[in-house]
């Protein structure tokens, strides 16, 4: 076990744990973000550089600072290691830099785009991102692709994260896609628009952290704070079966798997959940999601409350109401 | 209390003056003509029209940009923007060939301003960042029926020979903006 500190909240975690997944078990506001990491898929992570900290400390036994900042979710903690995430001026001013890299090729048509409103990268360019670029060359553009007539590919949106070729490798069977070219260049390939039909292959849509992989049979259907999100599920041999249905009325729109708060899939689902069955009937609906209330999809979204979480925020705000600082939130994360 | 204006009501009996209510009636004649001699507050319209400002928020446009292309690209941002809840929209995707016709590779299908229950708040045209919808200085004419409020994309979106000046609504930025035509919004 290592015992480290971030951001000056200790905590305990087994050896070998990556300073990224420490701060997750802390949770909140100084779990630094990140936009190729993925829990769930082996050997993600080290490429977009979001997730830069600081290590004023390495460790008891060799207490000195490591010379750059590093990236968290590779570097594994070391037992007394001091860690600055948001109390570092220093990493904001380098994630602001970094941000500012992802959105030079990145094109500005959110309002177009499928996935804005649920995308990593206006999240984080919001958060930490400067307003305006300074770049002034031309964009890089490509080609729309169709990958099977589930799928479609914008590459000019692709940050590179790698995300989605990590799922071909490892969820699918037979790995039909990957990454041609280096520097500027790279780009997804897939083997010449060869039709990625695994059972699988579903999935890079959902780990795709922008809108460069979108669901073909969504496409410009609704704008997702538009839609209604509910947990539901449905017998599956094949996967959990555990899914999102994004409804509008009675009209299933799309169905994804479920994230966790940090934008991860957890439960990976088939394509015959995701693409075939787009009726109430086939599923049981349990309720609607849970959404982040800082979410635009939030809007017009009603959920059931714990009343037991609902008493405890009466309680908080009555203590607000006294006269004293407000204590912290647990009712809306 | 909140005002010191209230008069505690007296229930005493009226004297002479007061019970033949003459003076009161002369009171309320008075008053009568002295206004006959104040300035109008009323206008006679259709004969005369008041001057209406020209950031006046009345019935919106949707905007074409210069080739004569629908701007709007059906974000939602507006009605999502809309504390009134009166803008609804589908959009579809853009077919080869109508590039002269969208702006962009999406575009609204269908594009509805309940007038009923549009405020005229003006936040649609805030929230836009395709500058598509303004609000004009036109005033929304009246009508019979509920359904004819529902203003559908036929009475929205602006003429091609007969655009509509909104540039006045525009701040200096904004307009500062607009001069530079390597930025790929003003393209």
């Amino acid at each position: 076990m290592a015992k480290l500190t971030i951001d000056g909240v200790e905590v305990e975690v087994p050896d070998g744990t990556s300073i990224l997944n420490a701060a997750r078990q802390i949770g909140g506001a100084l779990v630094p973000p990140a936009m190729c990491y993925y829990s769930s898929l082996k050997e993600t992570g080290g490429k977009c550089r979001v997730c830069l900290v600081k290590v004023a400390q390495g460790s008891t036994k060799d207490p000195r600072p490591m010379p750059k900042l590093v990236a968290s979710c590779r570097t594994p903690v070391g037992d007394g290691m001091v860690v600055q995430n948001l109390t570092s001026p220093e990493v904001l001013e380098a994630r602001k830099g970094v941000v500012e890299f992802l959105l030079l090729n990145h094109p500005l048509d959110c309002p177009i785009c499928d996935q804005a409103g649920e995308c990593d990268l206006q999240n984080l360019a919001y958060e930490h991102g400067a307003s305006t670029t300074r770049y002034e060359g031309e964009r890089r553009t490509f080609e729309k692709i169709d990958i099977g007539d589930k799928i479609k590919l914008h590459m000019t949106r692709c940050i590179l994260c790698y995300r989605c070729t990590y799922v071909a490798d490892q969820l699918t069977n037979e790995r039909v896609h990957g990454v041609i070219g280096r520097g500027d260049r790279a780009e997804i390939s897939t083997y010449i628009q060869k039709a990625v039909d695994n059972d699988f292959s579903g999935n890079m849509i959902d780990v795709c952290p922008v809108g460069a992989l979108t669901d073909r049979t969504f496409r410009f259907k609704s704008r997702v704070w538009f839609t209604d999100p509910k947990d539901a599920h449905r017998n599956c041999t094949k996967c959990s079966g555990k899914v999102v249905l994004w409804m509008k009325g009675d009209e299933v729109l799309r169905v994804t798997a479920r994230k966790d708060q940090y934008g991860e899939v957890k439960e990976y689902i088939c394509n015959e959940c995701r693409f075939e069955h787009k009726k109430v009937s086939d599923w049981t609906v349990e309720g609607p999601r849970h959404i982040d209330r800082h979410s635009v999809i939030a809007q017009n979204h009603y959920e059931k409350i714990d009343l037991q979480k609902l008493k405890k925020e009466v309680e908080r705000q009555l203590e607000f109401q006294r006269g004293k600082q407000l204590p912290e939130n647990e009712i809306h994360s | 209390m909140l005002t010191n204006r209230s008069k505690v009501v007296v229930k005493k009996e009226m004297n002479f003056w007061e019970r033949i209510y003459l003076p009161a009636i002369l009171g309320g004649i008075i008053i009568t003509i002295k206004h006959l001699f104040r300035r109008k507050a009323t206008v006679r319209y259709p004969e005369t029209k008041r001057y209406i400002s020209d950031i006046w928020r009345g019935e919106h446009v949707l905007k074409r940009d210069e080739h004569g292309a629908e701007r709007c690209t059906a974000c939602g941002l507006c009605a999502v923007a809309c504390p009134a809840e009166a803008i609804t929209m589908t959009a579809a995707e853009r077919k080869k060939g109508e590039e002269g016709l969208y702006r962009e590779e999406k575009y609204a299908s269908v594009y509805e301003i309940n007038m009923l229950r549009c405020i005229f708040c003006g936040l649609c045209e805030e929230a836009c960042p395709k500058e598509a919808i303004f609000l004009t200085n036109r005033i929304v004419t009246t009508d019979y029926d509920r359904e004819s409020f529902i203003y559908g994309k036929d009475k929205l979106v602006e003429p091609v020979d007969n655009r509509i000046d909104v540039t006045v609504r525009q701040t200096q930025a904004v307009q500062e903006f607009k001069q530079h035509k390597s930025f790929s919004h003003n393209r």
